[in-house]
């Protein structure tokens, strides 16, 4: 059943500041923090209030429409502030970290429990948080039934951090939490991994095994699931992030819910690029000083890479699924005849006196401005050059706005997340945000139709 | 650095203004804005829309600046005072001085007047409907002078430019979201307002008009025909020029059209940059190939007369036909404009061959206007919506046929 997959569609941005293949521990966070908007859609309902003490893995809330749904805290420590926004929704739960950490012990995990006592066991134990599922691109609900399980072990997106490089020596974790992952679908856990590539993924058990290959987003795990067995309507796949089996597998084996992950700094404002030791909800500051950015400087930080991420600052923290901190220029300033004079240092897919189809091996250090104003969609064909699913993209983009539900189903809503019109998004000549408007779309369909 | 701040303070003071779209309008095309990414993709692409749209405009000043030396070559030979160029496209006759200036002095009105009337009105309803003012009129603006005939009355133009602009985009929403091509709908309106003045074989030669009227009050002097060779040939006529001046553009025609030679430059510069739709252009030249054979398939099978009025333009070999009037301009320029052509890579397949098929066909079986380009573009333009609905409806069916497969 393994396929090789080869897309041909596609763009691959080479940005300056990749991270070198050298990991030091990160100055250990005095404050963690978690922030319910990184799980899409869900309500949280608080239990740990301020004041609370928690250990590494207790609950700090759950799902308000699954009870069983837990989230909970990357360390022990106390919560010591919850940030409220309008209409007291919860921004972030801040915990004070102990010195000394002290874990939940869930116990060593039978991996021959069936579906039910696994599921129990992932859901109780926060690791749930990791397992997300399309349609929608939310957290999956815990009373589906995965068609099939996809999990892409290739990171193709600019600066990614090198998956092959931070799995080195977890394939016991990584085995557990696959394991136990398969008892929870009909169908097979599929994995993509690089062509060249030297994985730990690569020789697992119980797994189907797809050697990608092409320009990003081949390491994108929507274009794994197109290729591979793509969404119908009335049919659920998960995808999990390869880094976080990592957490779910040492949950599974010592009964630890370990936040630990290695993270990667990279972008063209980092002194030395390079990966990091920490753990999930710590503090951008513990990473970007250290041999990285300037204080003060006119930087965008962003948690995640430069197509996906979100911008934090200093004070903020890096978020459940990222596992890169990329740190690029901002582009806040005014070029005189930008609009028409040629350009040789910023990356085009156009020839239009933009030279980057000259150099394809040449790296960028690009920043965050627009390169033009916000206009009406025009040109067209540009989007598919970029664009490797089976799917229109202008066409379901258009849709979204105008909020035709019947339209978008038609269109193949069902099988995409906002991460796959990243780099239809980087390449519009109008500027417009895809990724807003898909994400808008999937909320109201997950509104309508549920 | 003076003059960037202080624009950029200028801006930051008067940002709730009313007309401050008219502002950015110009500030922009100084300055590339200080506009940074939200969340979303952190970094963009090179390029933008005024980018494109310049593009587009580079591809046609070769056209413009030759149309300005044959508006006055074509004076001046009409007129007599110059002989037929001999040498080809690099004619000493050809590219004079004398002939520039004619043609400077009447084609810089049309621009200017294109340019002012259609980007006022697109400042107000910018500033009305409280968005920036969107790029498609720097295109739109440059076409118009373009595909008119030189002696066109600025006045008219105006009037066009303004019926275009509105009814042909502003009512739709504005640029980008228009059904037919503004600069077209321009075109068409001139035809269809002023019949009299647009079709026939004076206006295409500066000075021809003005001589028809001195004559017409009783003076003595020749009339000129400026007639085009698509006039001719619908009137069953022989024409007067060989395939290398038709090729060249040594022509009487609307201001930018006749040289096939810079068309194609431009169209070969489009295609490279990767702004103009290389599928639409190929195809439509096909279509207009098939089409050509056709007709002189019919004629050579005899089912046609000598005596029929659709004799001239059907025996016309096939070729010929992307070479006279305006289908090679209209099918590089116009046909490609990326809001009203189709969006879906195989909706361009069809439209283009459907454009250049229909163009051809239009021209022969209307003798009254034989330029077929303009409103088989424009047909299409209103098919092209439909064209892409089908081929969307096939990657619907694809995905419900998976489904079923799956049920099952």
């Amino acid at each position: 059943m393994s396929k090789d997959i080869k897309i041909k569609k596609g763009l691959d941005i080479k940005l300056i500041g990749e991270a070198e293949k050298a990991t030091e521990n990160a100055i250990i966070s005095n404050f963690y923090s978690i922030r319910p908007e990184d799980f899409h859609s869900i309500i949280p309902k608080l239990i740990a209030k301020e004041g609370t003490r928690v250990k590494a893995g207790e609950t700090l809330f759950y799902n308000k429409d699954e009870e069983a749904m837990k989230f909970v805290s990357p360390v022990s420590g106390e919560v010591t502030e919850v940030q409220r926004g309008p209409r007291r929704r919860i921004d972030a739960i801040k915990i004070t970290a102990d010195k000394e950490q002290t874990y939940v012990d869930h116990g060593k995990f039978d991996l021959a429990s069936d579906a039910e006592k696994t599921k129990a066991h992932l859901l109780a134990s926060g690791c749930w948080a990791f397992i997300k599922q399309r349609p929608y691109d939310v957290v999956a609900k815990a009373d589906s039934t995965p068609k099939a399980i996809f999990i892409s072990g290739y990171a193709s997106a600019p600066l990614a951090a090198d998956l092959d490089y931070t799995l080195t020596g977890k394939e016991a974790e990584l085995q557990a939490a696959v394991t136990a992952l398969s008892k929870l679908t009909k169908g097979s856990v599929h994995i993509s991994v690089g062509k060249n590539s030297n994985s730990p993924l690569a020789n697992l058990q119980n797994v189907v095994v797809h050697k990608v290959s092409g320009p990003h987003p081949s390491g994108n795990v929507g274009t794994l699931i197109n290729k591979v067995d793509p969404i119908n309507k009335g049919e659920t796949v998960w995808t999990v992030n390869a880094q976080d089996l990592v957490i779910i597998g040492e949950l599974l084996l010592t009964g630890k819910f370990n936040a630990e992950r290695i993270v990667a700094l990279a972008g063209s404002s980092v002194k030395k690029p390079r990966y990091f030791r920490t753990k999930i909800g710590s503090e951008i500051a513990t990473m970007v000083y250290d041999n990285g950015v300037e204080r003060d400087s006119n930087d965008r930080i962003i948690s995640g890479n430069v197509l996906t991420g979100k911008q934090v600052m200093p004070d903020g923290n890096l978020d459940y699924y990222s596992n890169i901190i990329t740190v690029i220029p901002e582009g806040d300033d005014y070029e005189l005849f930008g609009w028409n004079k040629p350009v040789f240092n910023k990356i085009s897919t156009s020839r239009a006196l933009t030279f980057s189809w000259l150099n394809p091996k040449k790296k960028y250090d690009l920043n965050t401005n627009t390169n033009g104003e916000h206009r009406a969609f025009v040109v067209t064909g540009s989007y598919e050059e970029v664009f490797p699913l089976d799917i229109y993209p202008m066409q379901i983009l258009k849709a979204c706005m105008y909020q035709d539900l019947d339209e978008m189903e038609a269109l193949g809503m069902y099988e995409v997340a906002p991460e796959d019109f990243a780099l239809t998004e980087f390449v519009c000549v109008s500027k417009q945000p895809h990724q807003k408007i898909i994400r808008e779309g999937l909320d109201l369909m997950l509104k309508e139709i549920g | 650095m003076g003059l960037k701040q202080n624009l950029h303070n200028f801006r930051e003071k008067n940002k709730d203004k009313k007309w401050l779209p008219a502002f950015s309008a110009i500030h922009t095309f100084l300055f590339l804005p200080n506009e940074t990414t939200h969340n979303g993709t952190h970094i963009k692409a090179a390029d933008d829309l005024k980018r494109t749209m310049n593009t587009v405009i580079m591809a046609m000043v070769p056209c413009l600046i030759f149309g300005m030396f044959n508006a006055g070559y074509q004076h001046y030979l009409a007129f007599g005072e110059i002989q037929q160029a001999t040498g080809g496209f690099l004619s000493s006759e050809f590219w004079t001085l004398d002939n520039f200036l004619v043609g400077f002095w009447k084609v810089i009105p049309l621009v200017i007047v294109s340019y002012v009337v259609g980007l006022a009105i697109e400042i107000l309803f910018a500033i009305k409907n409280n968005h920036e003012v969107e790029e498609g009129y720097l295109v739109t603006g440059m076409l118009v002078p373009l595909i008119v005939p030189i002696d066109t009355p600025l006045w008219m133009l105006a009037v066009a430019v303004a019926f275009g602009v509105v009814i042909g985009k502003e009512v739709f929403g504005g640029t980008g979201m228009n059904i037919l091509n503004p600069a077209l709908t321009i075109r068409a309106f001139l035809f269809f307002a002023y019949p009299t003045w647009m079709s026939g074989d004076k206006v295409w030669v500066h000075g021809a008009v003005e001589q028809d009227q001195l004559i017409a009050a009783g003076q003595n002097v020749d009339a000129i025909s400026g007639e085009t060779i698509l006039g001719s040939l619908a009137q069953g006529k022989s024409v007067a020029y060989d395939v290398m001046d038709m090729f060249y553009g040594l022509i009487p025609g609307s201001v930018g059209e006749t040289s096939t030679l810079l068309i194609l430059l431009g169209a070969l510069f489009l295609i490279f940059t990767k702004i103009g739709s290389w599928r639409i252009m190929l195809s439509s030249v096909i279509g207009a190939l098939v089409m050509g054979l056709i007709f002189n398939g019919v004629v050579s099978s005899g089912w046609i007369t000598e005596s029929s009025k659709f004799y001239g333009l059907m025996s016309t070999e096939f070729w010929h036909h992307l070479l006279i009037g305006g289908f090679a301009f209209g099918t590089v320029f116009m046909a490609t404009d990326p809001v009203t052509a189709s969006q879906t890579t195989k909706g361009k397949w069809i439209y283009g061959f459907l454009v250049g098929f229909i163009s051809i066909m239009i021209r022969v079986f209307n003798p009254a206007y034989p330029e077929g380009v303009m409103l088989a573009i424009l047909l299409m333009n209103v098919f092209a919506p439909t064209i892409d609905h089908y081929v969307v409806q096939g990657n619907v069916k694809k995905r419900m046929k998976r489904l079923k497969a799956k049920v099952a």
